[in-house]
Order: structure tokens, then C-alpha cells, then sequence
């Protein structure tokens, strides 16, 4: 039986990769290699400086242009952070109300930790007016929603090169290693230095872009680690509770044969 | 046999209740026939396991999908980000919503599975056409709920998947452009198409309830068919009781799938989608590459490899609509491919032939990938229209068992 069994599986197994590989393998010529990250694996965790480091020059460079509408400041008590540094982090952008005043107008308020991460622009319009035509995409879900994720994101973000001999880079146009066709509206975000970290780490764009990497990836699957921490537990289950089957199973059979 | 008692009828143990309403409304002899005492061919295997699989994959989907439709809204203003808040703040709601998006997959694969044993096995042939048949219903009904639940979320690949297979009806002669109109409930993908999107996709799984109960009455009226493809009802020896043979086997198969399942769930959610799907949707921006989930492919490499719009349509819902002629263009009276030396080539040729349009579907369709996609729409069609009908009346099948227990001793001391 257990034979069997391993006949029924493997070809169907087969099948599934056969079937959603190709999927996934249509996107192009360009190579995105493999970092790895804290949170790469089935038991990979956010590294909560990373984190912290990340949310610092989402704040501090990111947020010039990029909205991330769907996450919250309450959201950061994730990385680390404590209610009250997430108060003050909140605190100091000043939102629009939604709900009018007694006087029916709309007030300027401080942000709470309970709204969502404050936008750069009213709209894309604005946002397109101010960035020579270009809409800087909301970055909530920037690592899910690209073809390589994460590594894709990085090799991105450290993809920015001189343009090869013979290729005109048109005014306003970044040439960019890893973004197909390589010519990006987004000038190079990081440069050495380009924030000062509280903990000593390195400023170098190889380490700003994976610290930002982690970040935007936390932001795209806040809930990564209590699914794989869950996911141990409910496949462990499973398995001995098929095994004590398998044995039932055999069992019940016997007297059969 | 099982002695034990069971407090439903037929066992020796009475309950003062159970006896009460059974008198008046059979419901515990029913049960008791039809998952109890049900005899079932001795030698089935594990592929035999994907029946019942399907139908609690089923079950999964319509419960999460139950709980996903409470904090769902089907605007196109809200549809996205309303998914988003299932992510980030329902309690498990990532978890019910990775199930009921995996479930898809899931539901798919088992069923995929399930068609090919029928097909390994000839299970279509008589007395079973209608039951083959209803099954052909589910796998529509299936494609259909699987179409409409992928737009609702709203993103990019939702849009512009609803906005290729919506046109597809554009193709019909004379009365094409109004019934995309109709269906759509505009000029275009719009907010009236996502709110009927969402309606219909809420429907069609209890119509696929009731068309599964109807394949399984057909299925207990002549009984499951078996590896040997032979009739079981000659010999007493040949059947056991489903339970608690079968209710244990397949107990042990859904131990197996789970684990699968749950790899997926919780360590690999989007392996399956396509990452493009967590772009809002965009009416004014095409994706570069527009392609159906993994199961619908196959249909999709067909519709694409015909270069005339209506004859690939036709073409498309042809492959699907032949399967059932099956029974009539495989006149062999032997059912198992295990006797049947040339149908059983055929089989494998025919299985890789799928999975070549599979592959074909994905690819951007130009040069090899399109002319590969052409010769696999052309074998498809040859092998139901062509190679069956021949290979069924020339073959020479090799000679069946009398019986189950004749061979399965057999084996057993080998």
C-alpha cells in the first residue's frame, strides 16, 4: 500500500509543478538573484532592526513620493516599537480629519496611531504633476505584487548603473539593471549616507536597500510569522495524526487479505 | 466483518430516538446504506481516494468562503483594499483567505486527478454515462465559480481576466456585442459586473452541491467502478462495506492531501497567483502578459492556438464539451486501460498532451511556444475524434479477471 501510495503522489506532484512553473518562469530575460533574508524559509523571522532600520528610510526617503495606504501607525508596534514611540511616530504628521467639526468644517489634526500611514499627494494627479508624469506606486504591498518579490526589490534598488555605450537615456529616465526595459522615472532613492542610523550600521546602498527590503516586505505579509509559526504546528499535526491513520488504516485491512 | 455498533439502523444496538424518526423519516437507513453497509469493489487503489477528496475540498471552500463573503464588499472602490483588511485586521483572516485561494488550486488538482482516473480506468462507459456527465457538469460549474471568484479582489489580473473572457461572447455572430453589454451590465467591466460577479460566485457552489448529490446517486445506483474495470456484482466476494474499509483509506488520503495543502497555506500562499493580482485594478493600464489561473490554461493554449476569434472559442468550449461524447466515441467494451495495450499508450500520450497545453497557455503566444500550442489543440482533438473511435474497435484487449478475488490472490502471493 505504502507503495502505493507513493505512486499516487509523485506524479501528482509532478503535474503541479509542471503546470504553475511556466507560470511563473514567462516574465523575461532579466536575472534576479537570490538574497537571503531573515525571513527567508519556513521558520524565517523579521529581523526587528532591519525593520526599524527600513521603516526609517521609508519615513525619511520613501515617503517623499510613495504612499502606503494600507498599513497603519498602530501597525508599528510590529518592529518593535513601544505604544508611546508609535504615538509620537503617529503624532507627528498632521492629517485632515475625516468627519467635520461642529462648525461642519474639516480640521488639520494630529495624526493617531489608529490612521493609516499618511500619503504624499492628494491623488495621483498630484502625484503624477509633481513627479515629471510618473505615478510612484503605493509600496503596502510593492513585494507581493512584483514577479521575483523581495529579491526583486533589492536587486532594484541596487540595479542603478551607468547606461551601457549607444543607449540614450531620455531626460528625466534612470537606467536601471533590473527594471524591464531598464529605463525607470525613479531617480537612484539611495546613496551612501543617505540616512543616519542610530545603531552604528553600515549606510552603504547595499545595506539601506535590504533594510528597506525588509521593511516593505513586513508591509506586504504583516502576518508572515504567526502563519509559518501556525503552519509548524498544524503540518506537525497532520502528519502524526496521518500516521496514526495509516496505522488504523492497516488495521482495519488486515483481516481482509 | 465490522460487528460494532452504530446507533443508526442495522446494527444490533437500539436508540429509543433514532428508531422514532427513522419510522418516519428514514434519514439513519439511508445514511447506513449509503456510507455504511455501500458495497464497494474490494481492489480499488488510491486514485479512488480523489472522489471524496473533491467533495470536502468543497465543503472547505464554501465554509471560508462563507466567512470571507461577511467582511468582503463588492464595490469597485472597496473590493481591494476591503480584501486587504481581511489580510490585516479580521482576526485569522489571512488564514481563511489563503485557504479559500489555495482551496482553488486544491479543488482543481483533486478534480484533475479524479477526471484522469475516470479516464485511465473507463469509467464513463456504461452503465455510468450520466454519472461521467454530471461530473462534466461539476468541472463547468467548477470553471465558471473559479472565473468569478478570481475577479473579486480587484486587482489587475481580476480586471483584465474578466475583461478577455467576458469579450470572448463578443465572438457570436449577429448578437455578440449585446450580450457582452448584458453581461457586463454596461459598456464595460464595471462596478455593475463585479456586484453580479460576486452574486453568482456566492450561487453557483450550492448549485455545485446539488449536482454532486445527483453524481452520487448515480454513482450508488451501479456502484463505484474498480482497477479491473470489471463488474463486482457477480461475485459477493468482490465487495466490502464502505465503512470502515473505504471511510479509513480515504481518512488516511485526506491526512496525506491536508499536509499538502497546508505546506501550501502557510509557507507558500501566492505560489499558485500571480503577483500582478495585488496591483489595484486599473481599467486604463493592460499587464504585460494576461494569463488565467494554472487549471484553466489548457482551455486557454486552445482558445489562442486558432488565429479566427469564433473558431478558437468554439474550439475552447469544444475540448471541454467532447469529453462528453466520450462514452460513444470509446465504443471498447473493456473499461480498465490496464487491458488495453493501445489505449493505454494513448492515455499517457494524451495526459502529457495536457500538460504540454498547460505550458503552451502560459507562454506569451508567438514562434514555438504558439506553434507547440497548435500541434498539442490539434493531438487534443485528434485523440477524441480520430485515435479513440479507431483504437477502440481494433484493438485486441487483453483477457479480463472473472473476477476481483481471482487476481488479487494472485498478486498477493507473487
Amino acid at each position: 500500500m505504502s507503495i502505493n501510495l507513493r505512486r499516487a503522489l509523485l506524479p501528482a506532484l509532478g503535474l503541479l509543478a509542471a503546470l504553475s512553473v511556466p507560470a511563473f518562469a514567462a516574465e523575461g530575460e532579466i536575472k534576479i538573484p537570490k538574497q537571503s533574508w531573515s525571513f527567508s524559509g519556513p521558520l524565517g523571522t523579521y529581523d526587528r532592526a532591519a525593520l526599524q532600520r527600513g521603516f526609517q528610510i521609508y519615513k525619511e526617503v520613501c515617503s517623499a513620493c510613495h504612499a502606503m495606504s494600507l498599513v497603519a501607525y498602530r501597525n508599528l508596534t510590529a518592529l518593535g516599537f513601544s505604544d508611546a514611540e508609535v504615538k509620537a511616530i503617529a503624532a507627528s504628521v498632521e492629517v485632515q480629519d475625516k468627519e467635520p467639526n461642529d462648525q461642519g468644517e474639516y480640521v488639520m489634526r494630529q495624526g493617531r496611531a489608529a490612521d493609516h500611514f499618511k500619503a504624499p499627494f492628494a491623488n495621483e494627479q498630484a502625484a503624477r504633476a509633481a513627479n515629471n508624469g510618473a505615478y510612484p506606486p503605493d509600496l503596502s504591498l510593492i513585494t507581493k505584487a512584483r514577479v521575483g518579490g523581495s529579491d526583486y526589490l533589492y536587486a532594484l534598488l541596487t540595479g542603478y548603473k551607468p547606461a551601457p555605450a549607444g543607449m540614450t537615456v531620455p531626460d528625466g529616465m534612470y537606467y536601471n539593471d533590473s527594471f524591464l526595459g531598464h529605463l525607470i522615472a525613479m531617480a537612484p532613492p539611495l546613496s551612501d549616507g543617505a540616512v543616519t542610523y542610530a545603531d552604528n550600521t553600515a549606510t552603504t546602498v547595499p545595506q539601506l536597500a535590504k533594510d528597506v527590503t525588509t521593511f516593505l516586505t513586513w508591509a506586504a505579509e504583516p502576518e508572515m510569522e504567526e502563519r509559518k509559526r501556525l503552519g509548524v504546528k498544524v503540518v506537525l499535526f497532520l502528519l502524526l495524526m496521518t500516521g496514526v491513520i495509516f496505522a488504523w488504516k492497516r488495521k482495519v485491512w488486515k483481516d481482509l487479505h | 466483518m465490522s460487528t460494532s455498533s452504530n446507533p443508526a439502523t442495522g446494527a444490533p444496538k437500539k436508540n429509543g430516538i433514532v428508531e422514532w424518526i427513522d419510522y418516519r423519516l428514514p434519514i439513519f437507513t439511508f445514511m447506513n446504506h449509503e456510507l455504511r453497509e455501500y458495497p464497494t469493489p474490494k481492489n480499488l487503489n488510491y486514485w479512488w481516494n480523489f472522489g471524496s477528496l473533491a467533495g470536502i475540498v468543497l465543503v472547505v471552500m464554501i465554509l471560508s468562503g462563507i466567512f470571507l463573503a461577511m467582511n468582503y464588499t463588492a464595490h469597485v472602490d472597496h473590493a481591494f483594499v476591503s480584501v486587504e483588511r481581511i489580510m490585516r485586521d479580521v482576526n485569522y483572516g489571512w488564514l481563511i483567505r489563503y485557504i479559500h485561494m489555495n482551496g482553488a488550486s486544491m479543488f482543481f488538482l483533486v478534480v484533475y486527478i479524479h477526471i484522469f482516473r475516470g479516464l485511465y480506468y473507463g469509467s464513463y462507459k456504461p452503465p455510468r454515462e450520466l454519472l461521467w456527465w454530471l461530473g462534466l457538469v461539476i468541472l463547468i460549474l467548477m470553471m465558471a465559480t473559479a472565473f468569478l471568484g478570481y475577479v473579486l479582489p480587484w486587482g489587475q489580473m481580476s480586471f483584465w481576466g474578466a475583461t478577455v473572457i467576458t469579450n470572448l461572447f463578443s465572438a457570436i455572430p449577429l448578437v455578440g456585442e449585446p450580450i457582452v453589454t448584458w453581461l457586463w451590465g454596461g459598456f464595460s467591466v464595471d462596478n455593475p459586473t463585479l456586484n453580479r460577479f460576486f452574486s453568482l460566485h456566492y450561487l453557483l457552489p450550492f448549485v455545485i452541491v446539488g449536482v454532486v448529490m445527483l453524481h452520487l446517486v448515480a454513482l450508488h445506483t451501479h456502484g463505484s467502478n474498480n482497477p479491473l474495470g470489471i463488474d463486482t456484482k457477480k461475485n459477493p466476494k468482490d465487495s466490502i462495506p464502505f465503512h470502515p474499509y473505504y471511510t479509513v483509506k480515504d481518512m488516511f488520503g485526506l491526512g496525506v492531501f491536508l499536509v499538502i495543502y497546508a505546506a501550501f497555506v502557510f509557507f507558500a500562499p501566492n505560489f499558485f497567483g500571480e503577483p500582478v493580482n495585488y496591483v489595484p485594478a486599473n481599467p486604463l493600464q493592460t499587464p504585460s502578459e494576461i494569463v488565467p489561473e494554472w487549471y484553466l490554461l489548457p482551455f486557454y493554449a486552445i482558445l489562442r492556438s486558432i488565429p479566427d476569434k469564433l473558431a478558437g472559442v468554439i474550439a475552447m468550449f469544444g475540448a471541454i464539451f467532447i469529453l462528453f461524447l466520450l462514452p460513444w466515441l470509446d465504443s471498447s467494451k473493456v473499461r480498465s486501460a490496464t487491458f488495453r495495450p493501445i489505449y493505454k499508450q494513448l492515455f499517457w500520450i494524451f495526459l502529457v498532451d495536457c500538460i504540454v497545453l498547460g505550458w503552451a497557455g502560459a507562454q506569451h503566444p508567438e514562434g514555438a511556444p504558439l506553434l507547440i500550442g497548435r500541434l498539442a489543440t490539434a493531438y487534443y482533438f485528434l485523440h477524441f475524434i480520430v485515435l479513440l473511435p479507431l483504437v477502440s474497435k481494433f484493438e485486441k484487449p487483453r483477457a479480463l479477471p472473472e473476477s476481483i478475488s481471482t487476481p488479487v490472490l494472485k498478486t498477493e502471493k507473487a
